[in-house]
């Protein structure tokens, strides 16, 4: 399994569940190389001061944040009729809606609409909402070809993996690692790993991608009801090279995109990019309403479990998330055990909390992979309550049987100990006992406490033991 | 339809193709989502009108783009050639600068036969002084890719036309219709090295700004 990650045959992420690694494995894999977990560490803490300094110099921020949440509440308690409307209103503009229920019947849908123009190739810009579908896949194994657009997705996509981050899909990998790629692939002079020849490189590259496909394929960052319109942000201006070059464009959304109004993206666009990488706004934030003269342009409205969240109570308010990444830059797991330790296309504190949503058995182990600190939920523009979710995650998650082994036996353990006066202090003192006389039965690989850390040393008496000795007599 | 979104019990809908997932889908939304919540009222939210301006100028500069003050088309004609390679091909939507430029106001054309744009110059309606951000739509553009496809972008809006914040912005637009629109803040960039910031990664390596006094 580790394998899958190590030598990148496959882009499909290794299987979990049952008798798989889980998070905690994973990220064993990624910890082998300290200097990298330090790097991945230190980078992302940067782009998270970069989100606090930027967002500093909004004195209202904390009241957009409020609104943004608000705006979103009211999404949720009145998605039904927002998507009817905005599906008429885009209808009206010349846009062809169509729905899926799930992944299969997506790609289904964009493999029709690629057939029925007589091409086997598409460019894409940057949809996480494939990646969970795992489009490309689908897409490759009927013959078709697909290039992805953005930089970052294009390196993990000739590296033939899954990307780390949502924002920032290449976050893992080592400009040296990508100068390899690119001489591999583009035909680079090997040893050269300067960013701005590489990025001249890939500009060709795509350049010539975008003059050559007829089916180009974007996400959604938001579609307004009032208007039928859809915006997609980007920095390097790619989902628009595609779209305006192509003869077909296809949008995919999760039906949670939707806001009300065309207003309101001025408290969403003001709130993305500070909260993502420190930046006032993405360089390109564009308003798609209609098809260009003779264009044609199509909408996929998708499901994949998201009316499952919308109607647990404990859980709806992830579908608020804008995919900032915010929560992911200020995580202290993520961070030190990398995006492909979830082994989900969101990675971090917010897909911890999508990813059971879909399969609570394979994903089991995710929402484990936190501190609580509540870092994700003080930084998450729409203030969702992350850390709170992913806590109820695991009581629902042990209370339907799926609790990572090791937890479960951990956990029943405890639970005896603390539930007998007795075995609880006999465990403290076979404990005290064990650390003093044989130190080594602890510091060893089997146990995971001792891996990042030495033992403390123990206590000579419990603190039982202690009050016992030199409690007063009354 | 509407008699079985009425009723919870009988959520598993007939499949029809693409209209069964629609029926399938609305239905689970209104039988999962919650009680009705109001929208909250943003009209709260303004900026300083106050210095925009140069805010605008400041911003802009922070994130790779060029201003120049300018008091007429003359002025701008004759900065081109000193900024810009003139000798290749330059694309204007500007009735102003037909002697500098090839005009293009939108004929229909394959969007294809841009791809050797040196420059484009643009007109914007309006520009945002939190972002440095300007708004274009489609009538501005000629062509929709013309502002992307070209090596250089340039941007003429009236110095007047600053605005503090996006939501002066969209009090701006209103609800006006327009096919395609854009706010564009720079030069195309990424920073998917190792966060470096490279500059043109696949549209304008620049941006240039005429602020019209
Ligand atoms: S949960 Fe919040 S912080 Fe995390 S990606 Fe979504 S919007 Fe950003």
């Amino acid at each position: 399994m580790s394998q899958n990650i190590t030598t990148h045959t496959d882009k499909k992420l290794p299987l979990q569940g049952a008798g798989g690694a889980d998070h905690a494995a994973l990220a064993d894999i990624f910890n082998k190389d300290e200097d990298r977990v330090n790097w991945h560490d230190e980078t992302l803490w940067w782009i998270r001061a970069k989100r606090d300094l930027s967002v500093h110099k909004i004195p209202e921020w904390e009241a957009l944040r409020d609104t943004a949440s608000a705006i979103k509440n009211n999404v949720l308690s009145n998605l039904n009729s927002y998507l009817q409307q905005f599906e008429a209103n885009a209808q009206a503009n010349g846009i062809v809606i169509h729905w899926a229920a799930d992944g299969a019947e997506h790609n289904a849908i964009v493999h029709s609409l690629i057939k029925k123009h007589n091409v086997t190739r598409m460019v894409k810009s940057k949809s996480m909402l494939t990646e969970e579908l795992h489009l490309n896949e689908y897409l490759a194994e009927n013959g078709i070809d697909v290039i992805d657009s953005d930089l970052g997705e294009r390196i993990v996509q000739l590296a033939k993996e899954p990307p780390s981050h949502i924002v920032l899909p290449c976050i893992h990998k080592k400009k040296e690692e990508i100068g390899e790629l690119f001489h591999q692939f583009l035909g680079t002079p090997a040893g050269n790993a300067d960013p701005q020849f590489l990025t001249e490189t890939a500009r060709h590259h795509l350049r010539e991608t975008f003059l050559s496909r007829k089916v180009a394929l974007t996400g959604v960052n938001f579609a307004i009801a009032e208007t039928g319109e859809f915006v997609v942000c980007t920095n390097e201006g790619n989902a628009d090279m595609g779209a305006h070059l192509s003869d077909i464009h296809i949008a995919s959304m999760g039906i949670e995109k939707i806001i009300p109004e065309r207003k309101h993206l001025g408290v969403f666009l003001r709130l993305l990019t500070r909260s993502a990488t420190g930046q006032p706004i993405t360089t390109y934030s564009s308003h798609f309403s209609k098809p260009r003269d003779g264009q044609e342009m199509h909408i996929i409205i998708v499901d994949n479990g998201r009316t499952v969240q919308l109607g647990r109570e404990d859980f709806r308010n992830s579908l608020k998330c804008i995919r900032c990444g915010a929560c992911m830059n200020t995580c202290p797991v993520y961070r030190r055990s990398g995006g492909h330790s979830y082994h989900n296309a969101i990675s971090g504190p917010i897909g911890a909390i999508l990813a059971p949503n879909l399969d609570m058995e394979k994903y089991a182990d995710l929402p484990f992979a936190s501190t609580l600190c509540g870092s994700c939920s003080n930084v998450c523009p729409v203030k969702i309550d992350i850390h709170d979710q992913l806590y109820k995650w695991r009581q629902v998650i042990v209370q339907n049987g799926y609790a990572p082994t090791a937890k479960k036996l951990s956990m029943q353990a405890m639970a005896t100990t603390l539930a007998s006066p007795f075995a609880y202090h006999m465990a403290g003192k076979a404990g005290r006992l064990v650390m003093k006389y044989a130190p080594f039965a602890l510091n060893n690989k089997l146990n995971p406490w001792y891996k990042q850390r030495d033992m403390p040393k123990p206590p000579d008496e419990s603190f039982g033991e202690w009050y016992k000795k030199n409690r007063k007599a009354p | 339809m509407n008699q079985e979104i009425q009723n919870p019990a009988n959520q598993k809908l007939p499949l029809q193709g693409a209209g069964g997932a629609r029926e399938k889908i609305l239905a689970a939304v209104l039988q999962n989502q919650p009680a009705l919540q109001n929208l909250p009222d943003i009209t709260f939210v303004k900026g300083d009108v106050e210095g925009a301006q140069e805010r605008y100028i400041t911003t802009l500069t922070t994130i790779g783009g060029k201003v120049f003050k300018v008091n007429s088309f003359d002025e701008i004609k004759a900065l081109i050639p000193t900024h810009f390679d003139a000798s290749k091909r330059v694309v204007s939507t500007l009735p102003q600068l037909s002697d500098i430029a090839e005009l293009n106001q939108g004929e229909p054309i394959d969007p294809h036969s841009l791809e050797d744009i040196e420059l484009s110059i643009i007109r914007a309606h309006f520009g945002i002084a939190e972002n440095g951000s300007v708004w274009v739509t489609e009538d501005l553009m000629g062509q929709r890719v013309l502002p992307f496809i070209c090596q250089h972008l340039a941007v003429v809006i009236d110095a007047e036309n600053i605005v503090p914040t996006m939501h002066e912005a969209y009090q701006r637009i209103g609800l006006i219709k327009y096919g395609f629109g854009t706010f564009i803040a720079g030069p195309s960039k990424t920073a998917d090295i190792e966060q470096s910031l490279v500059l043109g990664a696949h549209g304008p390596r620049s941006m240039t700004v005429f602020l019209l006094g």
